[in-house]
């Protein structure tokens, strides 16, 4: 639910990661504080290539990334959030969405493609954090509902990227129902004995993790990702306890059941392929 | 224990005022049987006024009045027997939600709900309805045995959310709600959901798959609570009647924006003023939904439950 506690480098991905940057661009690992190029950064699949740390990015990144020569065919590309209870908070959700999308040149915090990986025909679902956190409203809801009746009607395998601050407050129970709809579908596709890879990504919390992205055949990630239901900061305030160093990372999932491994963002293509050339 | 909102204020004071009028006719002998009548039809008309009329707020406040009936209260109004049933079977018992089988006018049923509690010692014991991910575990261990057995299952909805945790963090809280809404939406036998206090986000929606899905009309149903909305998109405590408003939570709302099935009306003043008659009400509804779905094929059953839950949401096409 924290999608409006936006780091650094999230807000920064939308323009930091513009294909047509010139070479000599930079930005600091938020890690290490080193300068990486951004050539480097591209070559290096956006992992600081001095301590590994792994860059926030968004769709069009992870698509040039494990989609086969970055070549895809965009499914619903045009779907965008409808304003249905008329939300206003200190902002209107209408200007809101403006804004995002001047910012962002994304329509919502979703986007899916249709292509191969390592020649296996698969589709991929890639959330967008620079887009109002990721958060999952309507369009999210729908566009993974209708990815996953693609991959039913043409068989292909489903991977989908979660990268989110959990629900879209300003869709309200709009939101919340996007849960129980993409669940359903996920019920669907795995009594077709499709295979579904939820890749989870930093941040994925909230109600995106108490749906689609807990619900993989596999369920994988990248180094010192957070994952986890309710954010840290409501945890403590509950608990009224300091949290445990490495509490709610990608490593502490994984430790306690729930993800199936955690592999480096330069290898994931390949092990992704694998998977599904073994399970087909 | 009595609690007074403040829009029950202009009740209170007609009540006090009758009160008043009537002792003064007691000791004084005369006959004020005109005013007290004349104070009467006011005090009706003001209660129309005031509970016909709430607030998002208002509703959200009924829906923790501190008498209000929880899922205990409802089945012990409604079933003829219970048998409950404890634990996930992997961790331990978890005491926010509470299930078992029970019999509802001569009908089997599986009977699942949060236990918010009612004083201090209960609110504790039941972690206030706020359920670990072995509650949301050991629902759906009792759903599967309904299924096994053929019965329809009915959930009872109360809580403030998923219990925010280490723990429920290391067991997976996101994990356990998210098999239980994969889970629920094909599960081979009719699901009733009603909402009969709060229905708070994901840890809601964790037993709210539903075939049919119902609020009673004083609960709320969101992604989030009031408190924590304000809190997030204002960042103060201080716009909860706001956000209550935005969010669109109450019974009417949900139903005008097709999210539930129906609303379940209280008596005049709240359930609290009448768990029999609460319970009754609610019990009818429930026989006649069981009834109706029961003639339902499995694969249209959960077919039509599919896409309902499917057909949620607004998009634009571009
Ligand atoms: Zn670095």
């Amino acid at each position: 639910m924290a999608w409006f506690k936006r780091s650094k480098i999230g807000i920064n991905t939308a323009t930091e990661n513009k294909k047509e940057a010139p070479d000599g661009l930079w930005k600091k690992c938020p890690s290490c504080k080193k300068p990486l190029l951004n050539s480097e950064q591209i070559e290096n699949q956006y992992v600081c290539q001095y301590c590994n740390y792994h860059l926030r990015i968004g769709s069009a990144e992870y698509f040039s990334i494990l989609f086969d020569n970055n070549s895809f065919k965009e499914l619903f590309p045009n779907l965008t959030s409808g304003d249905p209870l008329n939300f206003e908070d200190t902002k209107k959700y209408t200007d809101r969405l403006e804004e995002s999308y001047l910012k962002t040149g994304l329509k919502d915090a979703i986007r899916c493609g249709y292509g191969k990986i390592q020649g296996e025909d698969i589709v991929i679902a890639c959330m967008d954090f620079a887009f109002i956190g990721g958060s999952m409203g309507s369009v999210v809801g729908e566009k993974i509902a209708r990815s996953i009746d693609y991959c039913l009607e043409h068989k292909l395998p489903f991977l989908l990227i979660s990268k989110s601050g959990g629900a879209r407050m300003m869709e309200a129970a709009f939101s919340l129902m996007q849960m129980a709809k993409t669940s359903a579908k996920l019920a669907l596709l795995s009594k077709a004995k499709i295979p579904y890879i939820s890749y989870l990504t930093d941040p994925t919390t909230g109600g995106v993790t108490a749906s689609y992205a807990m619900l993989g055949d596999i369920n994988i990630s990248e180094p010192g990702a957070l994952i986890g239901f309710a954010g840290p900061r409501v945890i403590k305030e509950t608990i009224k306890k300091d949290l445990p160093k490495g509490f709610q990372t990608a490593e502490f999932v994984l430790e306690h059941g729930f993800l199936d491994f955690i592999e480096d963002r330069r290898n994931m293509k390949n092990k992704i392929a694998s998977f599904i050339r073994i399970v087909k | 224990m009595e609690t007074t909102f403040d829009f029950e204020k202009p009740i209170e004071d007609l009540l006090v005022q009758l009160e008043k009028v009537k002792q003064v006719a007691e000791k004084t002998k005369v006959d004020m049987s005109a005013t007290v009548r004349e104070l009467e039809a006011e005090l009706e008309k003001t209660r129309n006024k005031v509970y016909t009329n709430l607030t998002g707020w208002q509703n959200v406040q009924m829906s923790r009045h501190p008498d209000r009936p929880q899922t205990l209260d409802y089945i012990s109004l409604i079933c003829e027997d219970f048998i409950e049933l404890h634990g996930d079977r992997t961790v331990k018992d978890d005491k926010a939600i509470i299930g078992g089988f029970a019999t509802i006018g001569g009908v089997s049923v599986m009977v699942i709900g949060h236990q918010k509690g009612k004083n201090t010692k209960e609110r504790q014991f039941r972690n206030f309805g706020m359920a670990n991910p072995e509650g949301y575990r050991k629902a759906l261990r009792l759903m599967k045995l309904a299924e096994k057995f053929n019965k329809p299952v009915v959930t009872f909805i109360d809580t403030m959310g998923a219990y925010p945790g280490i723990e429920a963090e290391e067991r997976g809280q996101g994990e356990a709600i998210a098999r239980n809404l994969l889970e629920m939406s094909v599960l081979e036998v009719p699901i009733i959901c009603v909402i009969i206090g709060e229905g708070a986000s994901g840890g809601a929606l964790g037993i709210g798959i539903g075939d049919k899905v119902y609020m009673l009309e004083h609960t709320w149903y969101s992604v989030i609570s009031p408190e924590s909305c304000s809190s997030i998109l204002w960042r103060s405590w201080d716009y909860k009647e706001k956000a209550a408003e935005c969010l669109k939570l109450t019974s009417e709302n949900m139903f005008a924006n097709g999210l539930i099935d129906g609303i379940i009306r209280e008596p005049l003043g709240g359930a609290h003023q009448n768990p029999e008659e609460t319970a009754n009400t609610i019990k009818n509804q429930l026989l006649e939904d069981i009834a109706a779905l029961r003639l339902k094929t499995t694969e249209s059953l959960i077919a039509e439950r599919i896409d309902k839950f499917c057909k949620m949401g607004v998009v634009v096409e571009g």
